[in-house]
């Protein structure tokens, strides 16, 4: 007999991880161990970016667990339905028309141009899909053609532009190496709503796991659950990836590590995912500080170069003897 | 207990009517079953009570109308049981019970301890208690279906639908699903509507059956009336023997060969 319960002995593991994993991160640097004399350093560089890369982390994997769910695909990740071209679109409009005034301006004009793209980009493809019925696929295909149309746009420019093809693409690897307690006064709010929000509809993702049909039969409102948790999960991703990036992978990666562990029921997975991801970004953050003298390799590639062979390896183990 | 009427139900599907002009009364505690050859409306009919399929015409509970009434309390009133459910297999056959209290449960709430004892005596009664644990994956197709019907108990809705219950089963858990739907008929005086394919079956539990064939109704009444040799061959296109049994059951067993 097979039995395995989604127990609550998971939430304590994962805190304590995520606890161990923001110590590790504030004192591994390349100024060295906790002392009295870095307490600069570790308040005003250290702790910023690991707040901020636990804060990132746990966005992205929580909108992704929950995108997962509205779609019923282990494979869908936050960026589905155009936030990451839509985010970099903004970005790259800002890099390409922006040269020079970004200094001068009241409000820092990157972050607001990828926010603000993303929440377009989605928009738009929900738009388009509730026009062909608003199911599940005709969502994910006008954001397939969403997508399509603004890295089209996005390539246009940076060929037109070729002198900032390096910033963007150093923006759109994801970081968190600039962080300050700035970036994370900034993106607390939308993600604070945005994950409640989430939390609050764990019981809605189980209920469409028996798919749109039987789900409304049973008495829900499939169409609103889906709005509502697409607007929370995409306000979230756009806030989180106007200051960090495109940092790709998470989002898919830690739900699925989560379900591994503690079944798949999005009661679990939800507030796991939410506490995992925080604890991944933050460790996924400390190589890229000690690996290179004097640079940093961006997050985003840490997160795919130890994300996915840690991922293979725990399917693999995961596969045998059933 | 309750009633469940059609007045003057159509179905389409884009230019393509599906269900014409169907009537029926259902009354409480019955079990009706609609039986006529693929594509005759009948799942139709069925998911046009559960709001799948768009309709015109009235459908009613105790004479009133079912769709004046919001999705929640619609749930409350009609379980339906699909063809081919979609059944998770990660999920245990506790947590897919439990989905059935989904029209009691607020929108921000989750189950109370009443639910969860509900679903406990539920998965007892049906004899479902020993895979109450078991992921949904590891289960056959008959401790599958029969966790389906136990969903559907645990809706508390005094209407079940059921579209071919049966098709995907062996005979003996065909016997064992059938039994349970009627046991549960008795017990606690659901009225049944079921979409069958298997005309003796159909005929050995359902009180009354209505023939459907091209989205009309073509015939209504009791097994042995509407079981007959002209009428299967008229639209389903078969040659049958009609074999009825001294304690009135009907057996309907297909012949070989054309014409009759």
């Amino acid at each position: 007999m097979h039995v395995r319960r989604a127990g609550w002995w998971w939430l304590p593991a994962a805190v304590l991880l995520l606890v161990g994993a923001a110590a590790l991160g504030a004192m591994i640097g390349p100024a060295g161990t906790i002392s009295s004399a870095n307490w600069n350093i570790i308040w005003h560089i250290r702790l910023p970016r690991v707040v901020l890369a636990g804060i990132v982390g746990a966005m992205l994997s929580l909108a992704g667990a929950s995108y997962q769910g509205v779609f019923r695909n282990p494979l869908v990740d936050p960026y589905l339905l155009g936030a990451a071209a839509g985010a970099g679109l903004g970005a790259t409009v800002v890099f390409v028309f922006g040269n020079g005034v970004s200094s001068s301006w009241v409000v820092d004009p990157l972050p607001l141009a990828a926010f603000v793209g993303a929440l377009v980009a989605v928009f738009v493809t929900y738009t388009v899909g509730a026009s062909f019925g608003g199911s599940a696929l005709s969502l994910v295909l006008a954001g397939v053609a969403v997508a399509a149309l603004a890295t089209a746009v996005q390539q246009y420019l940076l060929l037109r532009n070729s002198d900032v093809i390096k910033e963007v693409y150093s923006w759109i690897s994801g970081r968190v190496s600039t962080a300050t307690w700035h970036d994370v006064r900034l993106v607390l709010p939308y993600v604070v709503v945005s994950a409640t929000v989430l939390l609050l509809h764990r019981r809605h993702l189980d209920v469409l796991r028996v798919g749109d049909e039987e789900a409304a039969t049973l008495g829900s409102d499939v169409r609103r659950v889906r709005l509502v948790v697409v607007v929370a999960a995409t306000l979230g991703t756009a806030a989180v990836v106007s200051v960090s990036g495109l940092i790709g992978f998470v989002g898919i990666m830690v739900p699925h590590l989560v379900r591994l562990l503690a079944g798949a029921s999005y009661r679990a997975v939800l507030p796991l995912s939410l506490v995992v991801g925080a604890a991944f970004l933050i460790l996924a953050d400390i190589p890229g500080r000690v690996l290179e003298d004097g640079g940093e390799t961006p997050i985003g590639v840490v997160t795919a170069l130890l994300g996915a062979p840690m991922f293979i390896f725990v399917l693999r183990s995961r596969r045998v003897p059933a | 207990m309750s009633s469940l009427g059609f007045d003057q139900v159509a179905v389409r599907y884009g230019r393509r009517g599906a269900l014409h002009a169907f009537t029926a009364h259902v009354g409480p505690g019955e079990w009706l079953c609609l039986i006529g050859p693929n594509g005759a409306g009948k799942t139709s009919a069925l998911r046009a009570v559960v709001g799948l399929a768009p309709h015109t015409g009235t459908i009613t509970v105790d004479g009133s109308p079912l769709f004046q009434r919001t999705a929640r309390r619609r749930a409350a009133l009609v379980a339906f049981v699909p063809q081919s459910p979609l059944m998770p297999d990660e999920m245990t056959g506790r947590e897919y019970v439990l989905l059935g209290r989904n029209p009691y449960i607020g929108y921000f709430a989750s189950e109370t301890k009443h639910d969860r004892a509900l679903v406990h005596d539920v998965l007892g009664r049906l004899d479902l208690a020993p895979f109450a644990e078991r992921r949904l994956g590891s289960l056959s197709g008959g401790e599958r279906q029969r966790l389906v019907i136990a969903r559907a108990v645990a809706q508390e809705a005094p209407i079940l639908l059921l579209d071919e219950p049966t098709s995907a089963l062996d005979i003996g858990h065909q016997q064992q699903a059938l039994e349970l739907v009627d046991r549960l008929r008795r017990e606690q005086g659901l009225t049944v509507v079921s979409a069958m394919h298997d005309l003796t079956l159909a005929g050995l539990y359902a009180d009354r059956l209505v023939l459907l064939n091209e989205g009309y109704a073509v015939a209504g009444g009791t097994p042995a009336e509407v079981l007959r040799t002209e009428t299967l061959s008229e639209f389903y296109g078969v040659s049958v023997t009609v074999m009825h049994s001294p304690d009135g059951t009907v057996a309907v067993v297909p012949r070989r060969g054309p014409g009759a």
